[in-house]
């Protein structure tokens, strides 16, 4: 069976991971409360989705 | 290639999964809006919809079909009565599913599958509970305040404690 022939420097396996990067999730402000929240879900803070009332807050 | 493969596994077998459909669906139709993992939610649609669609009809024939998988006889009456009637002559599409981002612990997406056309009952619903809720922790509070100033002079308690 074909095996690689050399070891893969630490320099080569590092740069090839120069490309694995972490994204910042897409945050908007909401248009009920306006408070900061993620995209395509409901708000946290006042429970509102798509100008509806999902649930009610806790506090 | 996952050409032609249709549905979600659950990472359980398939009776396994039957009854975790059938309970989710119970579920739904008795409180119209449930919290449950983002996978298990819109697995849930096609589920539960096809339950509610066959409720349509209304005859007895598709009533014992339904039976076959809703385990609670008051849920499937009040399918057939008052939820079919709510939703009247709306084509398919009974579910809503709104995701409510992760969950501590293990992260997993979280989703309210509701009733289209409970919204607003399902809402007023938790805001009177969320009303009970806070009026008892209120309560609870008063009350331990009391203990708390009928205790302190019997006891004569050092002030680091009365602090607490």
């Amino acid at each position: 069976m074909p095996h690689p022939k050399r070891k893969i420097s630490k320099s080569r396996r590092d740069k090839r991971r120069t490309h694995y990067k972490a994204t910042a999730p897409s945050l908007g402000g909401c248009p009920n409360c306006g408070e900061m929240k993620l995209t395509h879900r409901a708000c946290p803070s006042c429970g509102y989705y798509g100008g509806r009332s999902m649930f009610i807050p806790k506090s | 290639m996952r050409h032609n493969v249709k549905g979600r596994k659950l990472g359980r077998t398939s009776s396994h999964r039957k009854a975790t459909m059938q309970a989710l669906t119970t579920s739904l139709l008795k409180h119209k809006r449930i919290k449950t993992t983002l996978a298990k939610a819109k697995e849930l649609r096609t589920f539960a919809e096809k339950l509610i669609t066959k409720a349509k009809k209304g005859d007895l024939h598709s009533q014992r079909q339904v039976m076959d998988y809703l385990k609670d006889k008051d849920v499937v009456k009040e399918l057939f009565s008052e939820i079919v009637e709510r939703i009247g002559d709306r084509p398919g599409g009974y579910t809503r599913v709104v995701k409510l981002g992760q969950r501590f612990g293990d992260a997993a997406h979280m989703a309210l599958v509701e009733l289209v056309d409970y919204n607003e009952i399902a809402t007023a619903k938790e805001e009177k509970q969320k009303e009970e809720r806070d009026a008892k922790a209120k309560e609870k509070e008063e009350k331990e305040k009391a203990e708390q100033v009928e205790e302190a002079p019997v006891a004569e308690i050092p002030p680091e404690t009365e602090k607490k």
